[in-house]
């Protein structure tokens, strides 16, 4: 079986007519930590999104491919079942949906069986105390009134309640003070194992000091303009990207 | 070899089945259709009133004749009372034992499920109303021990006619509106309960009603008296089996929450899509009392239905907690009134409405808060959601105060399921239509979990899962 578990391959997406990704290629495999760094507007986001099968973006041209099968057709819910997962920059408010409800029957989805009611809880409360989430906030409606910081704590018990094969983390780490990203960072870490992988997209070295990255991936305009080992997150924050080559190319 | 359960969600109607089960029309008796001096003195020898009340019938009808309809709200002008039949009398007497209840009205009870929840002992009381009149009553023992009365209008006329003259149409008088007038004209049968001073009732009291007869109007009558530091929880639930005939339900609730009393008036209005709901309930609050709506409206090709609670002593409290779901073919315009006629009176208004296939649903409300008011608050909530580009969703609340000192807060949303919603939940590897399901029953759970539980399920069918399973 191939190690191989997301590989992309030329793909071209935008929205409404627009073209935000202008031929990404990369491939993530199984153990393996991969960070993606890029100024505002470089598109990184919209890598994610299009990645998760988000519906407002249209791919136009390139390969999705997850543990080997074409997934650029299939529908964020068959995505979130192959084992994709996404940690949202900013996660949506749903009024009247606990977060124990939500994960429950989002288990029961990604799984296929049914979810037992008490060893589900139990679990969740675990999870709950190692992230320092109040375990009155299951019973809270899923991230209405939360903070930003309990907002990004909820993505990641979310991550360790599903245990995706794949977890994409749209800047987790951003607006957290030091103790947040912390803890953040512990359950990446936690969550983060030989058998699964973690595309990271963040501004913070923070959050990789408990990682191991294998490789990075520098997005301007759309394009992957520079890869390498885990010193170029290093350089970059230490130069910025005026110096990666191809960055003011006028492409 | 065994393939994955697929699992099959979708926003539904409410599902209907059951209550679209028609008995056969073996009714007793049935008055002409219209509404004539002649069919008003005809219902009223039937019912052996009392001398005042065919005199009170006849004034309201010169009153309803003197009546235009009303100028706001849903287009009522296709109700013909000319083919309205005011009074069915089942073919059955009243009775405290099911037994002796006519097989086929007894028949539709038990698939309301209403013997079953009085055997459980969750309802304290039960009544029973089947086309013009009460079929079934029964209360416990030791509520009739401690004086609470709890009987059908009919009988309460009879054994207790110094209180329902006292009180009969004083909060909903029939000049009050055209339809007011027709109710004051044709009343027939409903719930009269009387809950002595410092008793508190525990269990519910429930009063269904059920119009089986095509083309025919329900007018019943609902007095409740609340005397001082007493509580009661009383719930109505009402449906109907569809006809291709209009059928009106124009009944009348009449509340008095006397001082330090608190009554939960519970509503599930399930009416068939043939029905023109244009019901009036009221309630008359004194100092510290309290006045708890909560009120489900799914059913009825038109309703206009607004609660109206008068806060008229010192402390006075209303609470009211709606939900309204309109699909193809209804237009439902319900809300709430509060008038704030002393001072630190407080209401809360909080309200839900869904519109889904066309259907058209309008949230109204009116506060007052008149200048004997000082000091009181008012929250309104009242939130919107369209589930497609065909359905229409209004929200018209109106604030009048003229008190100074007063708090008011009001909120308003309309709104539809919004994409980054869904693709949230579906990112969880949970399906669109189940995503949509959720949403929705989500929006309307802070109104759900106010619903007395047998109601709660019968929320539940508004959103409906369907479960699949595939063996291959």
């Amino acid at each position: 079986m191939s190690n191989t578990l997301l590989e992309l391959k030329d793909l071209h997406a935008g929205v409404e007519g627009k073209e935000i990704l202008k031929g990404i290629s990369l491939s993530v495999g199984r153990g393996e930590v991969h960070v993606i760094l890029g100024p505002n507007g470089s598109g990184k986001s919209t890598l994610m999104n299009v990645i998760m099968g988000h519906p407002k973006y249209t791919v136009t041209a390139g390969t999705i491919r997850f543990e080997g099968e074409d997934i650029a057709k299939a529908k964020t819910f068959e995505r979130a079942r192959r084992g994709l997962f996404l940690s949202f920059q900013t996660p949506e408010e749903i009024p009247g949906i606990t977060v124990e409800n939500m994960l429950r029957t989002a288990k029961q989805a990604v799984t296929g069986e049914r979810v037992k009611i008490l060893p589900f809880r139990k679990q969740l409360r675990a999870m709950m105390e190692e992230l320092r989430i109040k375990p009155e906030y299951a019973e809270r409606y899923m991230n209405v009134g939360f903070s930003g910081g309990e907002k990004k704590r909820n993505e990641i018990l979310q991550l360790l309640m599903l245990d995706p094969k794949l977890a994409l983390l749209d800047e987790t780490d951003s607006g957290l003070d030091v103790d947040a990203v912390q803890i953040v960072s512990e359950g990446v870490a936690k969550y983060h194992h030989a058998g699964n992988a973690c595309l990271i997209i963040t501004h913070n070295t923070r959050i990789l000091e408990k990682l191991t990255v294998d490789r990075v991936h520098v997005l301007i305009s759309g394009r992957i303009v520079e890869e390498g080992g885990a010193e170029l997150v290093a350089d970059i924050n230490a130069n910025g990207y005026t110096h990666i080559a191809g960055a003011q190319a006028g492409e | 070899m065994r393939v994955a359960e697929k699992k099959k969600t979708y926003v539904e109607d409410i599902e209907r089945t059951l209550y679209d089960i028609r008995d056969a029309d073996n009714a007793s008796y049935k008055s002409e259709t219209g509404l004539t001096e002649e069919i008003i003195r005809d219902i009223s020898a039937r019912k052996h009133d009392p001398a005042w009340m065919l005199d009170f019938r006849l004034k309201s009808l010169a009153t309803y004749n003197s009546l235009s309809l009303p100028t706001w709200g849903p287009d009522v002008s296709e109700l013909n009372m000319d083919e309205i039949v005011t009074y069915v009398r089942p073919n059955a007497k009243m009775t405290g034992n099911w037994q002796e209840v006519p097989t086929d009205i007894k028949n539709t009870f038990d698939r309301l499920g209403i013997p079953e929840a009085e055997q459980k002992q969750s309802l304290a009381g039960v009544g029973a109303q089947y086309d013009s009149e009460v079929v079934y009553h029964s209360i416990q023992e030791d509520l009739v021990k401690e004086g609470v009365v709890y009987t059908d209008m009919e009988t309460a006329l009879t054994e207790h006619e110094d209180i329902v003259k006292t009180y009969f149409m004083t909060l909903v008088p029939p000049h009050d509106h055209k339809f007011a007038a027709l109710h004051g004209a044709v009343w027939s049968g409903g719930s009269f309960v009387y809950v002595p001073e410092g008793v508190a009732v525990k269990i519910p009291l429930q009063s269904y009603f059920r119009l089986n007869a095509a083309g025919a109007g329900q007018f019943e009558h609902t007095l409740i008296i609340v005397e001082k530091g007493a509580s009661l929880h009383f719930i109505e639930g009402c449906s109907a089996p569809k006809y291709n005939v209009t059928n009106l339900h124009a009944g009348c609730v009449e509340l008095f929450v006397k001082e330090g009393a608190r009554l939960r008036y519970s509503t599930i209005e399930n009416w068939s899509r043939n029905m023109m709901n244009l019901n009036t309930k009221r309630a008359l609050v004194e100092k510290d009392g309290i006045i708890e709506w909560v009120s489900g409206s799914f059913g009825s090709h038109v309703s206009c239905l607004y609660p109206r609670s008068v806060l008229r002593g010192e402390g006075a409290r209303c609470e009211f907690t709606g939900v309204t779901f309109a699909s193809k073919g209804q237009n439902l315009d319900t809300g709430a009134s509060v008038i704030h006629a002393a001072p630190h009176t407080s209401s809360t208004i909080n309200t839900r409405t869904i519109s889904k296939a066309g259907g058209k649903a309008t949230y109204r409300s009116a506060v007052k808060v008149t200048k004997h008011a000082p000091f009181s608050k008012c929250s309104v909530n009242c939130e919107s959601l369209m589930l497609d580009s065909a359905s229409r969703s209004d929200t018209l609340p109106v604030m009048d105060i003229e008190a100074s000192e007063v708090d008011v807060g009001h909120e308003a949303k309309i709104g539809r399921i919004s994409d980054e919603a869904i693709f949230y939940l579906t990112s969880r590897g949970i399906d669109e239509d189940e995503a949509r399901a959720m949403i929705v029953r989500g929006f309307v759970e802070p109104i759900a979990k106010e619903l007395p539980l047998e109601y709660a399920v019968e929320m539940n069918n508004l959103v409906n899962m369907e479960l699949e399973g595939t063996m291959g």
